[in-house]
């Protein structure tokens, strides 16, 4: 019983030391981070603190995974740089609760990817939805004008997906570079893994199996490069911004049969808060977004993938190394 | 690194290679990043404890109104337990729409979870107790609510709190799936990158949330436990 | 413009586009009870018929996990009752292994032993252990110490002890237990996917193709299986249990709960 007794309190004490530490230790890992300045920032690129900004709430939110908590917490952050009160609310899940929020008011804005908006919320078919970056933009900014939001412009980078492979798996079919030959030398004999909804949207397995005639085993897992390193399946539904890809042992086959349609990011904000942030506002989201090139914004993707970092700091060391901050 | 001489984010060059990088079990990175582990844990004793104590509450009330309402026990029963059929997952991200996002709907769910095992282990509990005993307070002139409370229970204690018990560490479990409900809690740790803990393909982060959740449960356990033996001490078994 | 082509895509295809006019729960049954087409477009989904698929093969990784659960728990928690020991592994540590989340273990199994029906039963296998085998032990452990005693003495052997007199009056508890896991283990099933197996989960996590009225519509399902499950076994539990035992029931509690009150009037 005393045994008991002892261990019990060892416990409980191991916890209280842990509760206590917790409740007084609540370390910011972004206070002094990487306080390596690049050098040569311009001045002329610097954001513009505005006081009359801080009457102006802003609310920014984006979904559930890396890329996109980096791009809301870039946003949010050149926003608070420019003197605007920001509230965040990332993680909101899915594009339909993300674009609900937005309808709603819970936010004022957040990150979406063009093709994903014309196909999931104005049923445009996925072979509707025109191959061309700037003829897809103006067909959504037309859908969204009668939901009163505005589609402001595009990033440089698309995020779109790529059927990838380790490189042994390359070599093994000689290293195609495109799908169409892929397919001509895989066949249909090998293991394709993806997100379980891939199986069944046009714009992912579906739009394989009408477009380029592929039918490949479908591994549905939510972990696409383990899948490849694990050997659970040959080839992955990758995206062309994710953090793995820069490194040298992935393999991507280009889509040149223009399955799939343009995923350039614009910010979707609503009329009011358009309004609200002036030219001033709106340019500070047209520049920040400039260097985002795809090799940047892989390096971004890798930074919290790879490395391990907070979507936060990235996105404050991002502003400081383009010299939009200090 | 040399900064360069424009501004420009720099790119690193990566080889995957490392503890980090490969998703590996890395001592050293669990000792640099404990500290975001702290307030989430804190969080989730938060939610488990309001959570196992609301169930409680309403499972304790609805099991005493049974008691003297013995043709309730089924239909509350089935109630709890058609809630029980759920499934977890589902049920956080249904809810969402209802009660919005955040430690409420959490909290709501997690409840939900609770009221099964609690009302079970109360009605239980109460069945359990002697008519001798109950004779016995009649006859000592006892109210049916001095009964209750002087008699009933005390006797129906152990299986009270070996369902506390249980209902606790479900919970810790189950509190981990609130992130989906825009909660808190070590689900963000575990689910998420947001938190700078890797993910959930992170071996080490997984181990330490995991780790975390089970020390939680092993210390609510062992406390029940404490609490059960001391105030039941007739109740232990002992071997023939 | 978008639809007149859903239109016609819906009747391309074969079968009728989503309602949109529906309540919330009106939506969920049509999609239960008939074939539609998905949100996204370009596939049939919902109906009874894909609806069957999906739970056979939800409810097949669900028994085979229970299924080896007990053949591991269950002979574990019976010897431990029996010779009273090992009351920490049973209990405490089983108690403990409530709190490991699901979606944790099959992500970590996912990521370091693979993907599969095997890898996916064994987390589901997982989760079931601790309710079968803390209730087994507790159950053999609460069976009558004098009645054990006086089956030793008539001179039957331990393992008959445990098959004729122990096990038979533990069969309710032992039962509670095998319930409690094979709600848990269905109601976990829905994250399946995640390791390449089919489930009803596949609607809850797949909201672009499913939509809100497939997501609720799969939860009824699966809150239904798992009512079905629990009324199966509840019966099995009936008819298990010895006819006598059932009418002594009653006797049986007074008698477990008659030590109490002795060794109470003994405490000073």
């Amino acid at each position: 019983m005393s045994k008991l007794i002892r261990a019990v309190m060892a416990l409980a004490a191991l916890l209280a030391v842990v509760l206590v530490v917790a409740a007084c230790g609540d370390d910011d890992d972004d206070n002094g981070g990487g306080a390596q300045t690049n050098g040569g920032a311009e001045s002329a690129d610097l954001i513009e603190r505005d006081p009359a900004n801080s009457d102006t709430r802003i609310t920014v939110g984006s979904k559930n995974f890396d890329e996109q908590y980096i791009l809301g917490e870039i946003y949010a952050q050149a926003f608070e740089a420019a003197g605007f009160t920001v509230r965040k609310q990332l993680d909101l899940g899915s594009e339909q609760v993300a674009f609900r929020a937005l309808r709603n008011g819970d936010i004022d804005a957040y990150p979406e990817y063009t093709g994903t908006a014309l196909t999931s919320f104005y049923r445009v078919a996925v072979d509707e939805v025109p191959r061309d970056r700037d003829e897809s933009f103006e067909q959504l900014q037309q859908e969204l004008e009668g939901d009163d939001i505005t589609a402001m412009p595009q990033t440089p980078f698309q995020n779109t997906y790529l059927v990838t492979s380790t490189r042994e798996t390359a070599e093994q079919f000689g290293s195609p570079e495109t799908v169409t030959e892929l397919v001509e030398e895989a066949g249909n004999d090998v293991r394709l893994s993806g997100f379980p909804e891939c199986r069944q949207r046009t714009d992912c397995y579906l739009g394989l199996r009408d477009t380029y005639d592929w039918t490949p085993e479908f591994v549905s897992s939510e972990g696409q490069y383990e899948d490849l390193d694990n050997d659970q399946a040959d080839f992955t539904m990758g995206f062309s911004t994710d953090g793995p890809l820069s490194l040298d042992r992935y393999y991507t086959y280009e889509d040149d049969q223009e399955l799939f349609p343009p995923y350039y990011v614009t910010l979707l904000t609503r009329n009011d808060t358009v309004e609200a942030l002036g030219d001033a506002g709106q340019d500070v989201i047209e520049r920040v977004q400039e260097p985002l090139t795809e090799e940047v914004m892989r390096e971004l993707n890798s930074r919290v993938s790879i490395d391990k970092q907070t979507p936060r700091r990235v996105a404050a060391d991002y502003l400081r190394e383009a010299g939009f901050t200090q | 690194m040399s900064p360069a001489p424009l501004a420009q984010v720099e790119i690193h060059e990566r080889t995957g290679e490392g503890c980090v990088a490969e998703n590996g079990f890395c001592p050293g990175w669990i000792a640099d990043n404990i500290d975001k582990y702290w307030a989430p844990l804190l969080e989730h004793v938060y939610l488990c404890v309001a959570s196992v104590g609301i169930g409680f509450a309403i499972a304790f009330t609805c099991a005493l109104v049974a008691h003297r309402q013995r043709w309730l026990i089924a239909p509350f029963g089935a109630f709890f337990g058609a809630l029980f059929t759920v499934p977890s997952v589902a049920a956080f991200l249904l809810l969402l729409p209802i009660t919005g996002r955040g430690n409420t709907t959490a909290i709501v769910a997690l409840v939900a979870y609770t009221l099964l095992i609690l009302f079970r282990n109360v009605t239980t509990g109460l069945r359990g107790v002697p008519e001798e005993s109950r004779d016995a307070a009649r006859g000592m002139g006892l109210t049916d609510q001095q009964m209750l409370w002087r008699v009933e229970l005390p006797l129906a204690l152990p299986e009270i709190l070996a369902g506390l018990r249980i209902a606790f560490t479900t919970t810790v479990g189950l509190a981990t799936l609130a992130f989906f409900a825009g909660g808190g809690g070590l689900g963000e740790q575990i689910y998420s990158s947001r938190a700078g803990t890797g993910g959930i393909y992170f071996q080490s982060n997984v181990v330490v949330a995991g780790g975390l959740a089970i020390l939680l449960a092993a210390v609510g356990d062992l406390l029940f436990l404490t609490i059960q033996r001391l105030a039941a001490p007739w109740r232990r078994t002992r071997p023939a | 413009m978008s639809e007149a082509l859903l239109a016609q895509a819906g009747g391309g295809i074969g079968c009728k586009p989503a309602p949109t006019d529906l309540g919330t729960f009106p939506d969920a049954f049509d999609f239960i009870a008939e074939e539609r087409e998905s949100i996204s477009g370009g596939v049939c989904i919902g109906g009874p018929g894909e609806l069957f698929d999906l739970a056979s093969s939800h409810m097949t990784v669900s028994l085979v996990a229970l299924a080896v659960a007990i053949l591991i728990a269950a002979p574990v928690g019976l010897w431990l009752g029996h010779v009273g020991r090992g009351e920490f592994l049973a209990v405490s540590v089983s108690n403990v292994g409530r709190a490991v989340p699901a979606l944790a273990l099959l992500a970590f199994f996912v990521a370091f032993v693979g993907i599969g029906f095997t890898n996916v039963a064994l987390v589901l296998m997982l989760l079931a252990v601790p309710p079968i085998l803390t209730n087994t032990y507790v159950g053999m452990r609460q069976v009558d110490r004098e009645t054990v005693d006086a089956a030793r003495g008539v001179g039957l052997s331990e393992l008959q002890i445990v098959r004729r007199v122990e096990l038979p009056l533990a069969i309710p508890i032992i039962f509670a237990g095998i319930r409690l896991s094979a709600v848990a283990v269905v109601a976990t099933a829905t994250i399946a996917p995640l390791g390449n197996v089919r489930s009803l989960g596949n609607p809850i996590i797949e909201p672009q193709t499913y939509g809100l009225a497939g997501q609720l519509g799969a939860a009824i399902v699966v809150a239904l299986i798992t009512l079905a499950v629990d009324g199966s076994l509840a019966a099995l539990q009936r008819a298990l249990t010895p006819r006598g035992l059932r009418r002594s029931l009653r006797q049986l509690r007074l008698q477990r709960t008659y030590f109490p009150i002795r060794r109470r009037t003994e405490v000073p």
